[in-house]
């Protein structure tokens, strides 16, 4: 077990000893490093100015990632590689796509540059997610000033270029990290545990069931840095090997519970096209390259995009504890607000989705204030076969309408065994209504949830008559 | 003229740019790579202090116990700070001295400042922050402008703007119809949150840094809180990341609290709430609702128009007295009201108090007459645009305000007839028609909006800058004026201007931080008079310098004082050039001043705010947009697809930098009118802190067509530095045309037949509401 961080930053060992695991990267770049060009705007990973390409071992090579450094704990550095803003002008000379910024006008304040300049380096070595289209490559960082014009142009000319090399090997680390650290603050003594096989995982969350188990920290980041909870202990699944894995089967996925979105959206979208498109809109690229499926699922919250879809597409879990596992549908897992079947010591495993039997309807749609990286108001998923003119099943389920996602079951009674029809989509829509009572919040009101949910079934039904029904961007930015 | 040559320039002479060059920001290569300086990116003094903020829970109530004894003896701690530690007065407020550093014994809104903690990290002070126990005793809330209403609280008594007998005309109007709508606030959600870094000095004096666009104000509120003369303080600010006016009057309660810890505890003090605090802190734009009654004729012709305003001014007065004065002056935008009546209410709500940004109400006036002109259409079934263009300023008697400001420099007309035909505004609209009639679901929606923005602090006095220039033997010059730089390139127009005068490459030119000691007095960086002011008084210090620089060639190398000038090659004196820093040096030698101020004072402007009429602007900024949207009408979803801009800035100093505003300002209207929501609860507690509840438009929201062009035939005829016009603001109102397109593409739910109820911002659920309500009250109809 080693209890000192190692990372190489511009290819550079770097050591920590006695660091609090809580320090974000960001703090750490700030304080004791003074790299100060990687900006806080947020500190909850949205804004996008504390953007950091992070490179980690792929099989021989390196993959880079954007990553928002204000929610990323420090050990989860250990044994990869970082390159901030400041390692890109090399002898005072400006990386073309700082020229090319400095040239298009690209920045006005300046203070969301740095993580613009990430973003769009990122493209430029091939980083993950960073071939998509301009809009969502840099959906992920906010500007204020611009209007987004010249940025856009820039990143519609950034010319391709090797990756720096990096040694991984003077990093490399085959043990179990484990860190302890007195928090006077919070008056707790914190520990870090970042096991490397699901084994060790198991026995240690056996051991410290209290704990609290971070794959990407794109939810627990703010419990720190929002929230400001104390979490004494905290267990890392990002370095399992097992939870990494993505199989294809003939029956569908596995999909390894830290399998980050990046990496699970070309697969999940050859099944299930719809939620490939939606799966581009979650979160942004920042999120969605230290996201994870099964920390979608695993927070139990009752806005998760995943879990509607995957209710939808009849997906089940696989839950460890110990030794044992169990496998249970999805939607059995949520059982109240903040609620899931899991027991102390049990985490998620395995998400398995099933493949999308032919010819049966597949649709996700997500509704929120914001096209991109914003919460959904309402997520609904529909999931149905029709026969010969008949719904012959329906499985529909909604994210933001009640405390967790669930089933609308009257909706599908109300279609299952009708003829595909105007009259029965009508009385499905109305049925909605006694599945939920969806409520009022900052996102939306329960009348506009309870309307906006109605309306997706009428969407479903108008889509197989081929009409047009959404304002989906196009990739025009592309 | 021998000696001459005897010294070599420091500094290579570019290529000659000056104004209306298209040059990069100043700051742009610092920006990209990092290394540009904000105040947290400073290395931390040794000792460093940490300051955190203890915060009101209660809307309104009283204060009935403040025990602060755990967060004192929390870890790190060094000094809690509350109302009876502070040696002055215990006031933060720009105009009214209504703003509490610290609450005494009651507080007005959830997020009022009750103490401040110093301890030794971050961390350690918000933690002990945390640890107060505060007890109250609730009094009665207004959280929302109905609420304030009905308890009848103002923060000044209702203001009337009139021209005309409104009544009267309305009575015998051939037609007339009423309406009402709200426009939401706005955060400005600047990338860099509020921040300021106190260093003690000698005496009891301090230094600070402050993230602000108005350091003078900052500088007096410290010295007043302190209970010292102004000298006591200076103020600096470098740059900000993003300001918009958020760091107007909002700065100041983190800098006092900073700079009274440095003070108190002879160590160095940071503020710097975190993104929620400071959503949560600090004013945003003021929502309003507007309630009109307008008779026009059967043309669409306004005879007579009945507009009331009324806004959520939060639970002190802030700026929000020439906030809503703004939004009166903008309810005629560019058109001739002949007879108007404006009763503006300015509710008190207990509430974070609102406060400038960008548009300063002009915003909000202007939403109003352009929802009274898609109004007036409908009701008549004419085309927007139509209604609009014959109820334009321009013709005989047809030119006076409200405020009974002639209009002189009216270009809305050129503007909107060439905007028009550029972006083929009707050949779209009945495109658009035909596409909704044969689109069940998706709708499109098109609108071309004018803008005419006034240009001056309505309060007279504010309208004077002040600059500095040094010039150093070696021919490089130190420009420092009353401008704060957060963005908008007010830095390199200004030494543009300096560089342009004394015909030098700009990076002879070098300005650094604005800061109290070298220019005094300075009013905030706002209004959009940045360039105009500050560049005026840059140029009238360089102008002074010149002609001294002009007197001594005179003499020296006896020639007449015709025959010395400034060119990009050097100072031509007779027939001979000498290279600028040689000749400089030469001035030098010989014993002349290469220093001066230089000062500007807005010429022709008064205003008397008892009646409400004078010539408050100096002049007007126009511009025009046309916004093409598509809806959703199962959902409200939205887009912008296309968006066609034509902006006045007479003759542009820098050109990039302009365009930059414009489509900036746009983008930021956009968000203003589309997806920004701000959403108080029954509490007052703000429940949309953070961007993750608080959506301010993406780079996927930009419309995939986006033309934006600066009006050639620009040029002010006011005499402003070399003629251009202010840029700040105006733009942002060019959305005003996406609310209005939206609106058009509900309507088309109801095959145009009734007008929408859509009130701003059209969030998905506002316009999906709307498309409902029009479906049934067609039904109806």
């Amino acid at each position: 077990m080693g209890a000192t961080i190692r990372f190489l930053l511009d290819g550079q060992v770097q050591e920590v000893k006695g660091a609090n695991p809580t320090t974000t990267l960001l703090e750490h770049l700030r304080g004791p490093m003074r790299r100060t060009g990687t900006k806080e705007g947020c500190a909850e990973g949205d804004c996008g100015s504390c953007t950091v390409l992070v490179g980690e071992a792929d099989g021989e090579g390196v993959a880079w990632r954007a990553v928002n450094s204000c929610i990323q704990f420090l050990p989860m550095l250990h044994g990869k590689a970082l390159l901030t803003v400041e390692t890109l002008a090399k002898g005072g000379e400006l990386h073309a796509v700082q020229q090319a910024m400095v040239e298009k006008h690209g920045s006005q304040c300046g203070f969301c540059t740095p993580g613009i300049v990430m973003s769009l380096y990122g493209r430029a070595i091939a980083a993950k997610g960073a071939a998509a289209p301009v809009g969502e490559v840099l959906a992920g960082n906010l500007c204020r000033c611009t209007g987004y014009g010249p940025i856009i142009e820039v990143a519609k000319g950034v010319e391709a270029e090797a990756a720096p090399v990096v040694d991984l090997s003077a990093v490399r680390d085959e043990t179990m990290l484990s860190l302890s650290f007195e928090d006077e603050v919070h008056g707790v003594t914190r520990t870090w545990l970042s096991p490397r096989t699901v084994e060790e995982l198991a026995q240690a969350y056996l051991a410290h069931p209290d704990a609290t188990i971070v794959a990407g920290a794109t939810d627990v980041g703010l419990w720190v840095t929002k929230l400001r909870k104390p979490l004494p202990t905290l267990i890392s699944v990002s370095e399992v090997a097992e939870l990494k894995a993505l199989e294809e089967t003939s029956e569908g996925l596995r999909i390894g519970a830290g399998v980050r979105y990046v990496d699970a959206i070309e697969a999940v979208a050859k099944l299930y096209p719809d939620l490939g498109q939606m799966m581009r809109r979650l979160g942004s690229t920042q999120v969605r390259n230290s996201g994870t499926i099964g920390g979608n699922i695993a927070n139990g919250s009752p806005i998760g995009d995943m879990p509607p879809a995957l209710i939808a597409a009849g997906a089940t879990l696989v839950l460890r504890r110990g030794a044992e596992r169990r496998e249970l549908p999805l939607e059995d897992f949520f059982l109240d607000y903040g609620k899931q079947d899991r027991r102390p010591g049990e985490f998620v495993e395995t998400v398995i989705v099933p493949k999308l039997d032919a010819g049966r309807i597949f649709k996700v749609f997500k509704l929120s204030k914001r096209f991109d990286q914003d919460i959904s108001a309402v997520c609904g998923a529909f999931c149905m076969a029709v026969e010969d003119g008949v719904v012959t099943d329906a499985r529909i389920a909604f994210g933001g309408m009640a405390g967790t996602p669930k089933r609308a079951k009257a909706c599908e009674a109300a279609l299952a065994g009708k003829p595909w029809a105007e009259a029965t989509i009508e009385a499905a829509m109305a049925a909605l209504d006694s599945d939920y009572t969806p409520m009022n919040d900052m996102r939306a009101s329960a009348a506009y949830r309870s309307l906006a949910a109605r309306n997706m079934l009428r969407k479903v039904f108008l889509e197989r008559q081929d009409v047009e029904t959404r304002v989906t961007p196009e990739s025009a930015l592309g | 003229m021998a000696d001459s040559a005897a010294t070599t320039p420091v500094i290579e002479t570019a290529p000659f740019q000056g104004v209306h060059a298209a040059l990069p920001h100043d700051s742009a290569a610092r920006h990209v790579a990092g290394s540009a300086v904000y105040i947290d990116d400073m290395p931390e003094p040794a000792g460093l202090l940490h300051v955190a903020f203890g915060m009101s829970t209660k809307a309104h109530a009283k204060i009935t116990r403040m025990d602060l004894s755990a967060v004192r003896t929390a870890p790190g701690v060094v000094l809690v700070l509350s109302a009876e530690d502070i040696p002055g007065e215990n006031d933060v407020s720009p105009v009214i001295h209504d703003d509490k550093l610290f609450a005494a014994d009651e507080v007005y809104c959830v997020g009022q400042s009750l103490f401040a903690v110093a301890a030794t990290s971050i961390a350690a002070a918000r933690a002990a922050a945390t640890k107060a126990v505060v007890e109250y005793e609730d009094l009665p809330a207004a959280i929302d402008i109905a609420s304030a209403r009905a308890m009848d609280l103002k923060i000044e008594a209702s203001q009337r703007m009139a021209r005309g007998d409104a009544r009267a005309a309305l009575a015998t109007s051939p037609r007339r119809v009423q309406g009402r709508f709200a426009i939401g606030g706005q955060d400005h959600f600047y990338l860099e949150g509020q921040i300021a870094l106190a260093t003690p000095r000698e005496d009891g004096d301090v230094h600070v840094w402050s993230s602000t666009q108005h350091p003078t104000e900052v500088q007096h509120l410290i010295a007043r809180v302190l209970g010292r003369p102004d000298h006591c303080v200076t103020v600096e600010v470098r740059r900000m990341g993003g300001g918009f006016g958020g760091k107007e009057t909002q700065a100041s309660l983190f800098a006092a609290a900073a700079a009274l810890v440095a003070v108190k505890t002879g160590r160095p003090a940071k503020a710097r709430p975190d993104r929620d605090e400071d959503m949560v802190m600090t004013g945003k734009r003021h929502d309003f609702e507007a309630a009109y009654d307008v008779g026009f004729d059967d043309d669409g012709r306004l005879t007579g128009l009945s507009l009331e305003l009324a806004s959520r001014c939060g639970a002190t007065t802030d700026l929000s007295m020439a906030i809503n004065d703004r939004a009166m002056f903008h309810v005629d935008n560019t058109y001739f009201l002949p007879a108007i009546e404006i009763v503006s209410h300015r509710y008190r709500t207990h509430t974070v108090s609102n406060t400038a940004f960008r548009g300063f109400g002009g915003p909000q006036g202007m939403i109003a007459i352009e929802r009274v002109m898609d109004a007036v259409a409908a009701a008549t079934g004419l085309d927007p645009l139509e209604v609009r263009r014959r109820n334009l300023y321009g013709g005989e008697g047809r030119n006076l305000t409200p405020y009974h400001q002639v209009v002189e420099d009216n270009v809305a007309p050129q503007l909107i007839d060439e905007l028009a035909a550029s972006c083929a505004y009707e050949t779209r609209r009945r495109e658009i028609e035909a596409f909704n009639r044969s689109s069940p679901v998706l709708k499109k929606g098109i609108a071309l909006t004018p803008v005419k923005f006034g240009i001056s602090f309505t309060t007279t006095f504010l309208n004077q800058a002040g600059a500095l220039i040094h010039l150093y033997v070696d021919g490089s010059i130190m420009l420092n004026h009353g401008g704060t730089e957060m963005g908008q390139g007010l830095n390199v127009k200004i030494a543009q201007i300096v560089a342009q005068a004394f015909q030098v490459g700009i990076e002879r030119v070098k300005i650094t931080s604005t800061v109290t000691d070298k220019v005094p007095n300075t009013s905030a960086t706002a209004a959009s008079s940045g360039a105009d002011l500050n560049g005026m008084a840059a140029l009238n210090a360089a102008e002074t310098i010149k002609g001294r620089l002009v007197e001594f060639a005179a003499k020296k190398w006896s020639v007449g004082p015709d025959e010395v000038a400034f060119t990009p090659a050097g100072v031509r004196v007779g027939t001979e050039t000498i290279e600028f820093g040689a000749f400089i040096r030469q001035a030098y030698l010989a014993r002349v001043s290469l220093s001066s101020t230089g000062y500007y004072a807005t010429p022709k402007i008064h205003y008397d705010r008892a009646t409400h009429t004078g010539r408050p602007f100096y002049y007007f900024a126009y511009g025009a947009a046309c916004s093409e949207v598509l809806i959703d009408t199962l959902t409200g979803e939205m887009k912008v697809t296309r968006a066609d801009i034509l902006h006045d800035v007479g003759k542009s100093l820098n050109p990039a930098i302009d365009l930059g505003q414009i489509e900036g300002g746009f983008i930021q209207g956009m968000g203003w009118l589309t997806t920004e929501e701000l959403v108080f609860d029954a509490q007052g507690r703000l429940r949309t802190h953070a961007p993750s509840t608080y959506k301010i438009p993406t780079i996927g929201d930009r419309p995939a067509h986006l033309d934006v062009r600066l009006w050639k035939a620009g040029r002010n005829v006011e005499a402003t530095v070399h003629r251009s016009k202010a840029v700040g603001e105006p733009p942002l109102m060019l959305a005003i045309s996406v609310h209005s397109a939206i609106n058009h593409a509900v309507a088309s739910v109801g095959d145009y037949a009734v007008f929408p109820q859509l009130d701003a911002p059209a969030t998905p659920e506002a316009i999906l509401m709307a498309c409902e309500d029009v479906r049934t009250r067609a039904k109806n109809a």
